[in-house]
């Protein structure tokens, strides 16, 4: 028998283990429970849901229901159900970053314990930036990552390489590149396409983008410094001159988006992506899945960089911006302060804490089957899904990108933009403290649509944006917050 | 027993009606006003809630949610000055008119409120509307309410005449005209979202022949505040017709045949005999739809989720945002002020216009 015929049967009985989950399959132990999990309207993030739960009740029994409900409802019906003890719910999946509030009362159950009695989890494999930050809360882990988040830029490929341009990489080369490009036409279509696309409709995703365009000259020492408040005393960092610079350098990327941008949400934009419209467009990691979909216009046209930085950044004293250098900006690569913003944080899923503890046993299991390597490996790479990659086997191979339709070049590409954002020591956190929701899904949501519909002033924004998050943080308790707020910045990678 | 039960009987078949709109509509009603009261923080085993006195109407008509709902003031203009100043003193006027003729206690107190409430609205209306400030969540809402029920008041009101006079395949346009009522408003939002796109939109070649391919509706606020009114009135307008229709179908035939013997035009007809008759039911379909209009959401939700800034958003709207957020003591105190407006602009509606001219009518 040669050494050959040996390896072979032993890789496929190894494979076979490592797919195999902590129960065994189809021993139906979970027969009669009902776990019922509220998230997003799918097929993003609900669809992919639901396909496992038919998986997962064939080997164990369990029933797996799935209740969508609109994004924008998400948060409030999971809390509100949780805490008047209605208990409809027993898995929320949410943004992570919300999760925080639902700890802090008291809802969510600790799952140290069950992670201690899970083999197959594989905790190590999950990106520390999501093991250690997105999925605990004050050291421990009460939630369980089914996506990765973090906003990217993307360029057509094709498109600048026939304009004789290289991706920028501040954002003032965003607006050059995107000034130039815009009017060609993009796919072929004999109509002019746009030079950007960024979503920038109100009650829907602007907010995160604005942020992507605040963070690298608001932060400049590293994670644990914040875009947000002065830890110490939970002062606004908001009415200064590097925010005003980003609002202005996001209304100005709408000269060269489509004319009704102001009413486009990421859907939109991805639509117009996707068909070949945008030749720069900033998204999460979606892109580049969506972008080998069939009836995808840019497939292996589109690459992906870390997200522009700033030649410039925020003198915390002054609240004005200063050129960095080796010391207003440590982490400068030629002048540049980058600084990823970990928009969202990426679908988490919690266990309330008020289920029976058998439906609990089995939720967990069933959040365990569908972030272990075997199953998340797989859904990372289908865009539909709405998974972006989270775990170091997801973004170190490139075989299952490349079986899934990615050739090897842009599947390098798009995997390197994100290891170099989700490394990157002045990654910039989002928002994890009580109040998330308020402070950017409403006010700066709000201050910055009416800012970008010329209502009022970009100083007039900041200011209105200051004066109500100090509200809010009065409102949840100074102290607290503060509290919180430092543990949600404690981490660095 | 069957005396005790003869006796009671009243009572008894009125408990269980009783009992039902206490629970579904007085304690949520009360128990709603006791959150625009509070402050309330949802946690394990329930809430929390602390006493926040009038803070939260505080906030919205004076404070840093002013702007939201009320509008931006800054200086008021030659214009806005002139027609607040006119306003007032003719409000003035009628209130001193009213005092002098037919003084009644209650008669007064309800006509001092209509006035404060009047002279309010008309000083929003020149602060920022005619000063050239933006005006907020309740500017918009009126905007909505008097133009968009006007809009349809006129069109449903002459679709509905045109129809009682028999004219030739007005059985089948009725039909047709009360189709969009149907539609769930939701549906109308995104179909009317739909046809407003000038990019991809399905009449995206009608708008670039008329050169309209690059104007982007929703990111204008006059285009967009029209196009919701548009989008409302193409769902309203059936409403009004039908009942037109009914109060049109029911006017007596014998008059304005016995007029027009009389030698009396087709103006003077409508003007001096089916006007009148109709003019009650017309005043109940204007309070209906003026009730409906101000509670109106789920169209400016989902043509522009409220924007471009807060150029669309209703006072409903507005009060929406506030409970997604869980800001429950800002929601319940901008339902109260809502329901304060719109009970006063109705009951003045009522009373003072309706009620006079149908003295008169009849």
């Amino acid at each position: 028998m040669s050494p050959l015929s040996l390896k072979v049967p032993a890789i496929m009985l190894g494979a076979a283990m490592a797919l195999t989950p902590t129960f065994s399959a189809a021993d139906n132990h979970y027969d009669g429970v009902i776990v019922n999990i509220m998230t997003r309207p799918g097929p993003v993030i609900a669809g992919r849901i639901v396909e496992r739960a038919e998986e997962f009740k064939e080997m164990t029994g369990a029933e797996i229901r799935v209740a969508e409900v609109p994004f924008a409802e998400l948060f409030q019906k999971i809390l509100t159900d949780w805490a008047t003890g209605t208990n409809s719910i027993d898995v929320g999946v949410f943004a992570s970053g919300w999760g925080v509030e639902l700890v802090s009362a008291d809802l969510v159950e600790n799952l140290d314990p069950y992670i201690a009695n899970d083999d197959l989890i594989d905790l190590e494999d999950i990106a520390p930036y999501f093991r250690d930050f997105n999925q605990k809360v004050k050291g421990s882990t009460y939630f369980i990552t089914l996506d990765g988040d973090f906003q990217m830029l993307y360029y057509r490929t094709d498109v600048l390489e026939s304009a004789g341009l290289e991706p920028p990489n501040t954002w003032e080369e965003y607006l050059d590149v995107a000034s130039k490009i815009h009017g060609m036409d993009m796919n072929g279509d004999g109509e002019a396409d746009y030079g950007s696309c960024i979503f920038k409709k109100r009650n829907a995703q602007s907010y995160f983008a604005v942020q992507s365009v605040a963070a690298s000259r608001v932060q400049t020492k590293g994670t644990s410094e914040g875009i947000y408040f002065d830890p110490a005393t939970m002062k606004p960092k908001i009415n200064n001159a590097a925010w005003a610079k980003a609002f202005e350098l996001y209304k100005a990327t709408g000269e060269y988006g489509p004319p009704d941008e102001l009413n486009h949400d990421i859907g939109d934009t991805r639509a117009l992506a996707i068909g070949g419209r945008c030749g720069l467009m900033i998204d999460w990691g979606d892109i580049g899945p969506l972008s080998i979909e069939e009836g995808s216009k840019i497939n292996d046209k589109v690459g992906a960089i870390i997200m522009p930085g700033s030649m410039e950044a925020l003198d915390v004293e002054t609240g004005e911006l200063v050129t960095c250098d080796d010391n207003a900006c440590p982490y400068h690569v030629g002048g540049i302060n980058y600084a990823p913003f970990a928009a969202f944080g990426g679908w988490t899923a919690a266990i309330s804490n008020s289920s029976d503890d058998k439906v609990k046993q089995a939720a967990y299991d069933f959040l365990s089957y569908m972030n272990q390597a075997a199953q998340s490996n797989v859904d990372v790479t289908m865009g539909w899904t709405g998974y972006n990659p989270y775990r170091n086997s997801q973004l170190n191979n490139t075989e299952a990108w490349v079986e899934a339709g990615f050739s090897q070049t842009a599947a390098e590409n798009y995997l390197s933009a994100i290891k170099e954002s989700l490394n990157h020591p002045n990654m910039a956190s989002d928002f994890r403290i009580p109040g998330a929701a308020q402070y950017t899904g409403v006010v700066l949501d709000r201050e910055l649509a009416r800012y970008l519909a010329d209502e009022i002033t970009v100083e007039q924004a900041l200011a209105n944006i200051e004066e109500a998050w100090e509200e809010i943080t009065d409102d949840f308790g100074r102290e607290e917050q503060a509290e919180i707020y430092a543990l949600s910045l404690g981490i660095t990678n | 027993m069957s005396e005790w039960l003869d006796r009671h009987m009243g009572r008894l078949f009125l408990t269980p009606a009783v009992v039902l709109i206490l629970i579904l509509s007085i304690f949520p009603l009360v128990a709603s006003l006791i959150i625009a009261f509070s402050r309330i923080r949802l946690t394990g085993g329930g809430f929390k809630v602390r006493a926040a006195g009038w803070r939260n109407f505080d906030k919205q008509l004076f404070g840093s949610e002013q702007f939201h709902l009320l509008g931006t003031f800054t200086e008021i203009s030659i214009l806005g000055w002139g027609v607040g100043l006119a306003a007032t003193t003719g409000l003035i006027w009628w209130l001193i008119n009213y005092a002098r003729s037919h003084f009644t206690p209650v008669g007064f107190a309800g006509r001092l409120i209509t006035f404060s409430m009047a002279t309010g609205l008309i000083w929003l209306f020149s602060a920022t509307f005619l000063s050239g400030n933006s005006f907020g969540t309740l500017g918009t809402t009126l905007f909505y309410v008097f133009i968009g029920c006007g809009i349809q008041f006129l069109i449903g009101t002459a679709l509905a005449y045109a129809c009682s006079v028999k004219l030739r395949g007005s059985n089948s346009f009725r039909v047709i005209f009360f189709v969009p009522m149907m539609i769930t408003p939701i549906g109308v939002g995104y179909i009317f979202r739909m046809l407003a796109d000038t990019s991809k939109g399905p009449f995206s070649g009608v708008w670039q022949w008329v050169g309209l391919g690059e104007f982007a509706w929703a990111s204008d606020p006059w285009a967009a505040r029209i196009f919701i009114v548009v989008a409302d009135s193409w769902q309203w307008i059936p409403f009004v017709f039908i009942m037109m229709l009914a109060a049109f179908e029911n006017v007596p035939r014998d008059y304005s045949e016995a007029a027009e013997l009389d030698g009396a035009g087709a103006w003077q007809i409508f003007k001096e005999i089916t006007w009148p008759h109709v003019l009650p039911i017309a005043a109940t379909v204007m309070l209906i739809r003026v009730i409906e209009a101000f509670k109106i959401v789920d169209l400016p939700n989902i043509m522009t989720a409220g924007g471009p800034g807060i150029a669309t958003e209703s006072v409903s709207l507005q009060a929406y945002f506030a409970w997604r957020s869980l800001d429950l003591g800002q929601a319940s105190a901008i339902s109260y002020i809502l329901l304060f407006v719109t009970v006063v602009i109705c009951v003045s509606f009522f009373n003072l216009v309706v009620l006079g001219r149908i003295r008169r009518a009849t």
